[in-house]
């Protein structure tokens, strides 16, 4: 994965516009995040192969991004992106890594599933 | 002193959850001729750790892990490796007799007179503790005089005010070396910790050479069964 290059990202955005695509959403604080900071209030949410047909998707804002997708009847956006990727399955990868390299967040677009 | 055993069965939910603690005692195991099968409920695909400059994306981490996992196993000499193809954070959220079952072809399979394990409702993870019910469960349907043993692992922060102290101490120092290849085997989880851990134990600090040769159980209690 790279650094978001916001230009690039709203073009491949644009591709996946308009046909249906699997989303993966994922946001997280990691399971731990409870036992190393008592009383921390631990959040996330995820959903994976869900199918959805957007008519636009937009990158916005400076690094970390934020990447909404207007649906017919509502919306899907995630805050904190830093990174993207195509991988080898033409899906676009994107999260958020924190300083440390650790995940905070993930968006992914694809035309065929994601693996289970 | 560790007991020999007819056959171990490591159950843990993602891979490292037996390098911190329980490798060495697999290790021991093997050297001492008694098998020891490990099962991995997941590749640990909802990994944290991707590394920045990222070394991996959320879809390729399970391939590495699932890499990372094997080359453990070879460290520990460990050859009954088996991947069950559940997912990171779902376990609590499949069927509890889908999960019990699993366990129980497990036992039935390897014949276990021990099985190492987490301790439900202590061990941090929600998929340790979901785990621990599933291992506990099964376990709990056989007939006690055919029952394994249990070893678990607990490390919430409130460990000790409800099981004092663990009852079993295994003293791994004579094979530290492999516990530290299967530690470093899982280097897109244990890299930076290792880095600070590997230097410690050059200076032979007490406190980082305790941590690698022993590693300590509580042995499942039926009579303080946690439901």
């Amino acid at each position: 994965m790279e650094i978001v290059k916001p230009e690039h990202l709203q073009e491949l955005l644009d591709t996946f516009a308009n046909k249906d695509v699997y989303i993966h959403l994922e946001t997280t604080n990691g399971a731990y995040a409870a036992h190393f900071k008592e009383g921390f209030f631990n959040a996330g949410a995820f959903i994976r192969n869900v199918v959805v047909k957007y008519e636009l998707g937009k990158v916005a804002g400076e690094s970390p991004h934020r990447v909404g997708l207007k649906l017919p009847s509502g919306w899907i956006y995630a805050q904190g992106i830093t990174h993207y990727t195509v991988d080898e399955h033409d899906r676009l990868l994107m999260c958020g890594l924190d300083p440390d390299g650790k995940l905070a967040v993930a968006l992914e677009i694809s035309e065929t599933p994601f693996t289970y | 002193m560790i007991k020999k055993e007819r056959h171990v069965l490591v159950i843990f939910p993602h891979p490292d959850d037996e390098a911190f603690g329980v490798s060495g005692t697999i290790s021991s195991y093997i050297e001492m001729g008694v098998p020891v099968t490990y099962a991995c409920l997941t590749l640990g695909e909802m990994g944290r750790n991707l590394g920045n400059p990222p070394f991996a994306n959320r879809e390729t981490l399970p391939q590495i892990r699932k890499k990372e996992l094997q080359n453990a196993a070879a460290s520990m000499g460990l050859t009954d490796l088996r991947m069950m193809g559940l997912r990171d954070k779902t376990i609590e959220f499949e069927d509890d007799e889908k999960m019990i079952q699993l366990v129980t072809d497990l036992i039935e399979d390897t014949n276990p007179s021990l099985i190492i394990s987490f301790y439900p409702g202590l061990s941090v993870h929600p998929d340790h503790d979901a785990t621990a019910r599933a291992v506990v469960r099964a376990v709990r349907r056989m007939p006690e005089s055919e029952r394994p043993t249990i070893y678990t692992i607990a490390f919430a922060n409130n460990t000790a005010e409800v099981l004092g102290e663990p009852d079993i101490l295994h003293n791994v120092e004579a094979v530290a070396q492999k516990k530290i290849n299967t530690l470093n085997s899982h280097a897109s989880q244990t890299v930076w910790m290792m880095r600070d851990m590997e230097k410690r134990l050059a200076e032979k600090d007490p406190e980082a050479l305790k941590w690698l040769h022993n590693e300590r159980f509580f042995t499942y209690k039926w009579d303080q069964d946690f439901e």
